[in-house]
């Protein structure tokens, strides 16, 4: 079998690691939190960085009108079903198909991780924005309309007396490892194809 | 000339003066106000302490954990005695972790606390801990840090030897001071000689989750039992007690017990007494003393009252106990890390004695006995001698050791701490204390493995030591460093009640185990609430039960109606916070009871008998959130023969 083939099999299968490893966590840290609260965001699940976290981080919420975060989103049916027939896709594309499909199979991936990341943002957005307005308390920005709690997509960020940082975790490394292989992948099958 | 020559002298006289006062400065400078005892004793904001001390309060009947070497005070456990802070002996949970066979009693005398070991060296699981007065054992968790089992000693009285650990923590044991009828009777007090009798117990430890039980009690003559030490090591399998008032004397003690030039310490064999029993020695004798666990999960006590004690006769258990004479009322009883030399402290005695292990068993089986008393053999002064230390100071109390071959024994008399050597019983260094100190400890002192970095010392007066506080002043510690060669004072702090001793381990052994909070998941109270939708009132009669929780920052219900005069209202509030450190409080306008105080997760009640008429408040006690002030709510309370049904709510127009 060719090595890009092979390469390309690879690839296919990296994102599966998503199923072990959590795609992105958000973590809150203050001075009453040695400890950080965090919670990490699995593509089928929200948990906690340590025991309790998210219970805490919805009481801290709540003064200021934050919805608890849902024990489950539509999300956590559609990425993994994403993710499995992707997969699918990539090894028979692997296994049955010339490399000028392995390029086919990186724009999906990428196309959809994009989409993937929007749907993030907004769900961000809407937490952050979507406020009960009988909160406890109420914050408003210099230009005087409503203050917003939405974490950052990536990076890291003050809000009240939490400094919020979200970064990906292990989860969407194994992402972007299969993805950047399959590219890498048809690279080298185009390489393979001109020496033949 | 004459003249010159006078005021030469004059001004060398100045002169020296004020150069032998600079001199005592420095010198003084280079003891406990130097800046190296300062460094030694500082811990930056934010660190921890290297030690946990877990000194006894005396008469406070608690338990107060220090952190050395800061000497700061992190908590006081209640243990013998009610603590309104914490409701301990105040709410329905804990109250039946104060039943005795004489009913409630609020109040001990907490003497010797001692760690749980395993294989001589401390292992950091439990703490155990005497009431002298109302004999009795407690057992406190150090996952929790709260006491979590009492066992009452039947037969004793004044529970003073006690309550020290074998090797394996396979016995905690508790001794009688006062001698006493056995079993109790009516009779004349001047039949006191041969008539008392004092008892020595055994209780059974179990290795997985630290049970309490008492196996067996030994019936031994009417003297007085003072201190204790389990062998260790070489020795382990026996146990070693202090006794004074050999005369068996019943009025005047402090002429009348002190005539015997020697007293003893009684050396018992509890291997071969437990093979004994195990074998269906010994007689069951009733009595009754009470038995109370406290259960982390369902968050309550039990008091259990248990009928019988097996007894056990020392003249029908052949080689199981000796008597070691030891000059003039010892006092401290303390076995060294080898397990080779038993230290006796003779408090009226010049001298403190050294008895060798071998020689005891030496002399035992070669049945060297210089007389009996009441059937147990008493061997010879000379042939168990290891040796003695010479006129060390005055009133010899308590010694314990560093594990690199050194004693240090306190002086009550002469106030100071001598550090001698073992073998050569040679005198190494001495400082003193400020004032008459009672018990010291090292880290680990008392065990195979000594943690020899600091030695505390407990001192019985205190006088001008700190600022005054009217005629009643704190009691002190005092804290050396024992590193080097001589002692070096490093730190005087206050402790709380009177210590009589203390226990010290270094902080990593435990502190990781040490639990944040409860997982509500896990609360099995009869009365948990553990979600907002369970929260209820219940009407049985003229008891009301309300099932509340508490989350920052609201009691729920808060408004509650139908409560009427008569009635016996129990308040189950269920902590719902499941993060570090964000306990809830709660309290009611007139309740003849306590605040609790509700770790989060737990469950706790008091009760409350609405006297009058109208509408009572009640708010959250501990500064849980910005909203604490917030976290308040009322009951409606109305006349006896009102017809008001109940009714509970929280965030209703």
């Amino acid at each position: 079998m060719e090595k890009s083939k092979m390469l390309m099999l690879l690839a296919a299968l990296l994102p599966l690691g998503l199923f072990i490893f959590p795609l992105w966590n958000i973590t809150l840290e203050a001075p009453q939190y040695p400890t950080p609260l965090g919670m990490n965001i699995h593509i089928n699940d929200f948990t906690d960085a340590n025991p309790f976290d998210i219970k805490n981080i919805n009481i801290m919420n709540h003064y200021v009108g934050m919805k608890y975060i849902p024990d489950a989103i539509p999300e956590f049916k559609i990425f993994p079903a994403g993710i499995i027939i992707t997969t699918i896709i990539g090894l028979i594309i692997g296994f049955k198909f010339n490399y000028k499909w392995f390029l086919g199979w990186f724009i999906l991936m990428c196309v959809l991780s994009l989409a993937g990341l929007y749907d993030f943002y907004l769900w961000n957005y809407d937490y952050g924005h979507d406020l009960d307005p009988r909160a406890i308390m109420k914050f408003t920005n210099p230009d005087g309309s409503a203050m917003g709690f939405q974490p950052p997509l990536f990076g890291s960020k003050d809000v009240l007396n939490f400094k919020v940082h979200s970064y990906p975790r292990f989860g969407a490394l194994f992402l972007a490892l299969g993805i950047g292989l399959s590219f890498f992948a048809y690279l080298l099958g185009k390489k393979e194809k001109i020496k033949q | 000339m004459k003249n010159i020559i006078k005021i030469s002298i004059g001004f060398l006289l100045i002169a020296f003066a004020f150069t032998s006062c600079n001199n005592s400065n420095s010198s003084q400078s280079k003891g406990a106000l130097s800046s190296s005892a300062a460094e030694k004793v500082y811990v930056a904001p934010g660190e921890h302490d290297e030690f946990y001390a877990f000194v006894s309060g005396g008469f406070s009947g608690q338990l107060a954990v220090y952190g050395l070497p800061s000497g700061r005070l992190f908590k006081v456990i209640p243990v013998f005695s009610v603590d309104a802070e914490k409701a301990w002996g105040f709410n329905e949970e804990t109250k039946p972790m104060l039943n005795t066979s004489y009913g409630f009693i609020p109040w001990d005398d907490s003497h010797h606390p001692d760690i749980s070991q395993t294989n001589g060296e401390l292992d950091g699981r439990w703490v155990f801990i005497n009431g002298n007065n109302t004999p009795r054992i407690a057992k406190i968790d150090l996952t929790t840090f709260e006491t979590t089992e009492i066992i009452e000693i039947p037969n004793t009285a004044g529970n003073h030897s006690s309550s020290y650990v074998t090797d394996n923590t396979e016995y905690v044991i508790a001794g009688t001071r006062f001698s006493i009828p056995v079993p109790q009777r009516d009779m004349s007090i001047k039949e006191y000689k041969g008539n008392f009798k004092g008892t020595l117990s055994f209780i059974k430890v179990d290795p997985e989750d630290g049970g309490m039980e008492i196996k067996f009690q030994l019936l031994m003559p009417g003297f007085n039992y003072d201190k204790a030490h389990p062998g260790r090591g070489k020795s382990h399998g026996w146990f070693f007690y202090t006794t004074y008032n050999t005369e068996e004397a019943h009025s005047l003690l402090e002429v009348n017990a002190s005539q015997n030039d020697k007293d003893f310490i009684a050396a018992v064999n509890w291997k071969k007494i437990e093979e004994y029993v195990n074998n269906g020695g010994g007689t069951m004798m009733p009595t009754n003393y009470a038995h109370n666990v406290y259960d982390d999960r369902t968050h309550s006590a039990t008091s259990t009252m248990i009928k019988e004690v097996l007894m056990v006769d020392p003249s029908e258990v052949p080689g199981a106990v000796y008597f070691l004479p030891t000059p003039k009322s010892p006092h401290g009883c303390d076995v060294d890390p080898t397990g080779e030399y038993i230290v006796g402290s003779g408090k009226l005695s010049s001298n403190v004695t050294v008895h060798s292990f071998t020689k005891m068993l030496d002399a035992i089986e070669n049945e060297k006995f210089a007389g009996e008393a009441y059937g147990i053999p008493i061997l010879n002064f000379e042939d168990i001698l290891a040796g003695s230390v010479e006129q060390p100071g005055l009133g010899p109390l308590h010694t314990e050791f560093d594990g690199k071959g050194n004693a240090y024994t306190t002086f009550f008399i002469s106030s100071e701490v001598v550090k001698w050597k073992l073998g050569t019983w040679e005198v190494l260094d001495r400082k003193p204390t400020y004032y008459s100190v009672g018990h010291l400890m090292i880290p680990g002192g008392n065990s195979q493995k000594p943690y020899g970095k600091y030695l505390l010392a407990m001192n019985k007066i205190t006088k001008d030591r700190y600022l005054p506080t009217g005629p009643e002043v704190t009691q002190s510690a005092q804290l050396y460093d024992i590193t080097g060669d001589k002692m070096e004072l490093l730190l005087d702090f206050p402790t709380v009640g009177e210590p009589h001793y203390a226990a010290g381990i270094p902080a990593d052994l435990i502190k990781s185990k040490s639990k944040k909070l409860f997982n509500l998941e896990e609360n099995e109270h009869p009365y948990a609430t553990k979600t907002p939708a369970d929260v209820k009132v219940v009407r049985n009669g003229k008891e009301v039960h309300i099932y509340m929780t508490t989350i920052r920052s609201n009691m729920n219900p808060d408004n509650i109606e139908g409560v009427k005069v008569g009635d016996k209202v129990y308040f189950h509030v269920t902590n719902l916070e499941q993060d570090y450190d964000v306990p809830h409080g709660i309290a009611m306008i007139g309740a003849n009871t306590s605040e609790l105080l509700i770790m989060p997760g737990q469950t706790e009640t008091f009760v409350w008998y609405p006297k009058k008429v109208g509408v009572w408040p009640f708010y959250c006690t501990d500064f849980c959130s910005a909203l604490h002030q917030e976290m308040q709510g009322y009951v409606r309370v109305s006349p006896k023969n009102s017809n008001i049904e109940l009714s509970w709510s929280l965030g209703e127009d």
